[in-house]
């Protein structure tokens, strides 16, 4: 039995191998429509989320299985005080695979070790993602069509920005990778995922100059200052608006640019650039919903 | 200045002069009943000054804990007054207990009951991280 913690789990092998999964279930969706009958997928949700929870239940639906769980700590018995461990036992008995978020740092990887079924971490506060990685990666490979050769700008919150950690660490495994950070000082990215990128001999550099950085890039991965990263609401209102990305900025970018966002936007991406063919933040919500599909395959064993 | 042998126990030699008091703590010697014995600043050839303890009982030590606070300790161990067991000790890959994670947002903030524990990620560093939250232990 498996389970998805860190995006790091999979092996760029199986990564390929998910992403050619995917591909098939987008070109054909009928094949895979009663894959998963009789079986229950739990969405355990600590923390609010639309994307991630409706794309994973989609996903669940589209395979044929059922769905069940909650989507807010206060409907479940963490409220009265039950451990992770717990509740992931608990659920075991019920459900056949495990999708959960949650505001604390290695809870899922708590989860993991006490459930008897596999576990996906949803999001755990601000640190992994990997689902939102996958995405991003099925997004890249049929946007660009490689996964490598790539110069990527990360730009916003680089800090607290769990998707941003968790691509950087899947990227670092490619060739020819370049790295752009481009964040306020207070937002730039953990100690950690700076060691990533030197222990594999990836390129970067930081910058808090978005315009200026724009030209070189294949990919421009926006993310938004979120609130409920913040101990000190006065730190999230001077930070906010760091980086708004209008048709204006986009004046040097290249044509063939890819402009992604994990999703929820507030205002870094004005609403001007959704029809702009560069924007891909769309598409990517889409294939979240076929990459999870191919990973609860996966997990599940389903062939 | 003479400190008798012992009989069966163990004897922590190379301890780095000056730490040998923080070792006598984090493994909780205070609460033996037998004899332990601290030398400080001893002569050493190969360090100049080091540290010793001396335990006149066998005890289990956790040497992940020696090996995380000063790496280049030896731990003799003494059965009828004979050396019969040398032992090196090398940072240790994982650390459980022994340090706290300080990040509020990780999960062994508010689950009680979850160990501590630690991986070595950096060797030459010796950065330890936290396995749930990868947050570097100072």
């Amino acid at each position: 039995m498996r389970s998805l913690i860190d995006i790091l789990d999979l092996s760029p092998a199986e990564i390929d191998e998910l992403i050619a999964k995917a591909n098939d279930i987008i070109a054909n969706p009928v094949k895979y429509a009663e894959k998963c009958r009789g079986k229950k997928l739990a969405t355990l949700f600590f923390e609010p989320s639309t994307r991630t929870r409706l794309s994973f239940e989609a996903a669940m639906y589209e395979l044929g299985g059922s769905v069940l769980g909650f989507s807010e700590a206060q409907s479940s018995s963490t409220a009265k005080g039950e451990s992770v461990s717990d509740t992931a036992k608990t659920v075991s008995c019920y459900a056949d695979i495990i999708a959960m978020r949650h505001p604390k740092e290695g809870a899922p990887f708590v989860a993991a070790q006490a459930a008897s079924i596999p576990v996906i971490n949803a999001g755990d506060g601000g640190h992994n993602h990997p689902t939102q990685t996958l995405t991003d990666l099925l997004t890249i490979s049929r946007e660009k069509g490689r996964l490598d050769g790539l110069t990527v700008g990360f730009c916003g919150d680089l800090k607290f920005g769990r998707t941003v950690h968790s691509l950087i660490g899947a990227l670092c495994r490619y060739q020819n990778i370049k790295i752009v950070l481009i964040s306020p000082e207070e937002l730039k990215v953990p100690s950690y995922v700076k060691q990533t990128m030197k222990k594999n001999g990836i390129e970067y550099s930081q910058t808090t100059d978005l315009e200026a950085s724009l030209p070189e890039l294949d990919i421009l991965y926006m993310t938004r200052v979120q609130r409920e990263r913040f101990f000190n609401e006065e730190d999230y209102l001077r930070l906010k608006d760091s980086y708004i990305l209008t048709p204006a900025k986009l004046k040097n970018a290249r044509d063939d640019l890819s402009i992604m966002h994990p999703l929820p936007r507030v205002n870094e991406i004005s609403v001007e650039i959704d029809d702009d063919p560069r924007a891909c933040y769309f598409k990517q919500v889409l294939y979240g919903k076929f990459i999870r599909m191919a990973l609860i395959l996966k997990l599940l064993e389903v062939e | 200045m003479r400190i008798d042998s012992i009989r069966n126990g163990l004897v922590i030699d190379h301890i780095s002069a000056g730490k040998g008091m923080e070792i006598y703590d984090l493994l909780g010697l205070g609460d033996l009943d037998c004899t332990v014995a601290i030398i400080k600043n001893s002569n050493s050839r190969k360090m100049g000054k080091k540290d010793i303890i001396k335990i006149d009982a066998e005890i289990d030590l956790d040497l992940n804990i020696l090996g995380y606070v000063d790496p280049g300790i030896t731990v003799n161990v003494i059965k009828d007054g004979v050396l019969v067991e040398k032992k090196t000790v090398d940072l240790p890959e994982t650390l459980t207990g022994v340090l706290k994670c300080k990040n509020p947002r990780c999960i062994t903030s508010t689950e009680q009951e979850l160990k501590h524990v630690f991986k070595l990620t950096d060797p030459e560093k010796r950065t330890y991280r936290c396995i749930y939250c990868e947050t570097a232990a100072k």
